[in-house]
């Protein structure tokens, strides 16, 4: 019989019993992921509230998976979007095509593209996930199909927990 | 009529599709011989993805086994065509979704062969530091699944947990947890954020340990032995014939590593061991994939120990966009982000093939430019195609439950495959 290495094996187990869950549940419980996490797009905004996108297309250019469409129109004296000349009429990013490689944001030039840390991109039909410019524009509300109790932070060495508003940067 | 009974034409429809009643996946039998041939996959879970296997078998013994792919081929070489040189590094990374940072590394070597241009040193450290730590998770998926392949689903738990850490930690530097992106030509796409060092300290703190306890529990465990060894026994002679590399080579007693062989990247000013065995059998290539995650750890603690100071990657501009300060001020940095972005730069032509060691083996890219913006051929050696092929040469004359085994030891991925 080989008694003696069954049981080294079962202290394995029985020593992991005893330690803290390595699991959360999802969603009441969540991890906040780093701040680099490429996950959602915002387009942002101007501190006069004016939009920092130009309509410029380099975003939609260098999407290795064509998921973004920009229309871009001239900004007229009474309708002004930006402070440039142009800016976006049509902004659309395809969530079913998007691979969240983060070249868009590699190449706005004007720093109006940014990925958030949300990740949370579900929907019940295909033109759910094709998020149109209202729903990317940074004031449009982040939406979360289930609330959030707690949030940890990323980072492991030290367990503490993340405030809501530290999710979105 | 009850639910069960079929009308005629049900029935013979079940026929024409099954043929003579039998389930979907015999394909014939040979009663007098007394041998069956049936499909296993491409949706099976021992499998490892979609492979599908076409049995001959002869009661429980295996008499033939040929591996069928090209269930996962999504056409991802020639996808890299239609991308600039830079854009196709987030094509490539997702060939072998398990060892993604040795693709991008394979493929930007390439690249850089062709362009003529060196990687700085910080660059050069924080591509071993990745590919070292996705050498720990590829083997912990192995060892997660070879485990969980032969009845003890805890090696799985612990193998996933171990990942996670690690996979936290590719998040923190590459903003996602696979499929980076993040080794381009040139370089590495950002450096390393703040306080990287004492997340891979906390890795370094807690694998040794972790390791120990893999061996707990599996290595001295009956069951697990009598299930592994002398089971899927390969020769050194075969695996040369069939260009079989990585851990299923030097299981078999092939002391070949590229890192130390053919020395990229700064390897040759790290010290380390390349493990190996002679039994050639699937529980060789386990021992040999646990202490090369071992060598992993040594390697990691002197990559961290000695990482230099300064620029990550090549900032030639014409390869680099101008940074993103530089666009208000300057017009010409506009221009040069323009051009970048939009078209790219060219690679003069020419081809070059690039090797680096993946955690399967010899991944290679080789890739070819016609001088223009984006590759002209873009072709990945991929370890696991060559080290499928060996399968047959394990599996035949063993049991069904061995074929489970030597799928598992194998590792294939069938992403990488099939691309
Ligand atoms: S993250 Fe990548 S795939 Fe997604 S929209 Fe941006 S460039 Fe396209
Ligand atoms: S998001 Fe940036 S790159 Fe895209 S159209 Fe707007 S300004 Fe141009």
């Amino acid at each position: 019989m080989a008694l003696p290495e069954i049981l080294t094996g079962m202290r394995v187990v029985i020593r992991n019993v005893f330690k803290g869950k390595e699991t959360m549940s999802y969603p009441e419980v969540r991890r906040q992921p780093w701040p680099r996490f490429k996950g959602r797009h915002v387009l942002e905004r101007h501190p006069d509230g004016l939009e920092k996108c130009i309509g410029c297309e380099l975003c939609a250019g260098a999407c290795p998976a064509d998921a973004i469409y920009v229309v871009g129109a001239e900004n007229k004296p009474g309708a002004r979007f930006s402070p440039g000349e142009r800016y976006a009429q049509i902004y659309q990013i395809n969530y079913l095509r998007c691979i969240f490689c983060g070249l868009c944001v590699e190449a706005c030039p004007t720093e109006a593209l940014l990925m958030t840390t949300e990740y949370e991109i579900s929907g019940t039909s295909r033109d759910d996930l094709v998020y149109t410019k209202e729903q990317l524009i940074v004031d449009a509300p982040i939406q979360r199909h289930w609330d959030t109790k707690i949030e940890y932070s990323p980072d492991r060495t030290t367990k503490q927990k993340a405030g809501r508003d530290g999710a979105s940067s | 009529m009850s639910k069960t009974e079929r009308t005629l034409e049900e029935h013979e429809l079940i026929q024409r599709i099954e043929g003579d009643g039998q389930g979907a996946f015999v394909e014939s039998y040979d009663a007098e011989a007394e041998v069956m041939t049936i499909n296993m996959g491409p949706v099976h879970p021992a499998t490892h993805g979609v492979l599908r296997l076409f049995l001959e078998l002869d009661g429980e013994t295996v008499m033939d086994c040929k591996p069928m792919i090209g269930y996962l081929h999504t056409g991802m070489e020639k996808e890299c065509e239609d991308q600039n040189w830079r854009g196709a590094v987030t094509i490539v990374t997702r060939m072998d979704y398990l060892a993604p940072f040795h693709n991008e590394h394979a493929y930007s070597r390439a690249v850089e062969k062709l362009l003529g241009i060196e990687v700085p040193p910080r660059g050069v450290y924080i591509r071993m530091l990745m590919s070292e730590l996705n050498r720990l998770t590829s083997h912990l998926v192995q060892f997660g699944t070879q485990g969980l392949d032969m009845g003890a689903m805890s090696a799985m738990f612990y193998g996933f947990r171990e990942r996670e850490i690690i996979t936290d930690f590719f998040e923190m530097v590459t903003g996602l947890r696979m499929n980076h992106g993040y080794i381009v030509p040139g370089g590495v796409w950002e450096d390393l954020p703040d306080g990287w060092q004492e997340q891979v300290a906390n890795i370094l703190d807690v694998m040794p340990g972790r390791l120990n306890e893999y061996q707990d529990l599996l290595s001295e465990n009956p069951i697990f032995i009598e299930r592994t060894r002398g089971v899927g026994t390969i020769t050194a002679e075969e695996c040369d014939t069939l260009g079989v590399t990585g851990p299923i080579a030097r299981a078999s007693g092939i002391d070949w590593d590229l890192r130390r062989d053919m020395p990229y990247e700064a390897y040759d000013e790290l010290s380390f061991e390349v493990p190996t065995q002679e039994q050639g059998d699937v529980y060789a290539r386990y021992q040999i994939r646990m202490a090369e995650m071992v060598q992993s750890v040594a390697l990691l603690e002197q990559i961290v120990d000695q990482m230099p100071d300064g620029d990550y990657k090549n900032m030639d501009p014409k390869l680099t966009p101008p940074p993103r300060s530089e666009l208000n001020r300057s017009m010409e940095a506009v221009i040069h982000h323009f051009k970048l972005v939009t078209q790219g730069y060219a690679v003069p032509k020419g081809e070059s093939y690039f090797a680096v060691e993946s955690p399967r083996g010899e991944l290679g890219a080789f890739v070819v430019s016609d001088g223009g913006t984006s590759p002209y051929r873009c072709h990945v050696r991929d370890p696991s195609f060559y080290n499928l092929q060996s399968l047959p040469v394990m599996a035949k004359g063993g049991l069904i439950a061995d074929l489970i085994a030597c799928i598992a030891s194998l590792d294939p991925i069938m992403g990488g495959v099939d691309r």
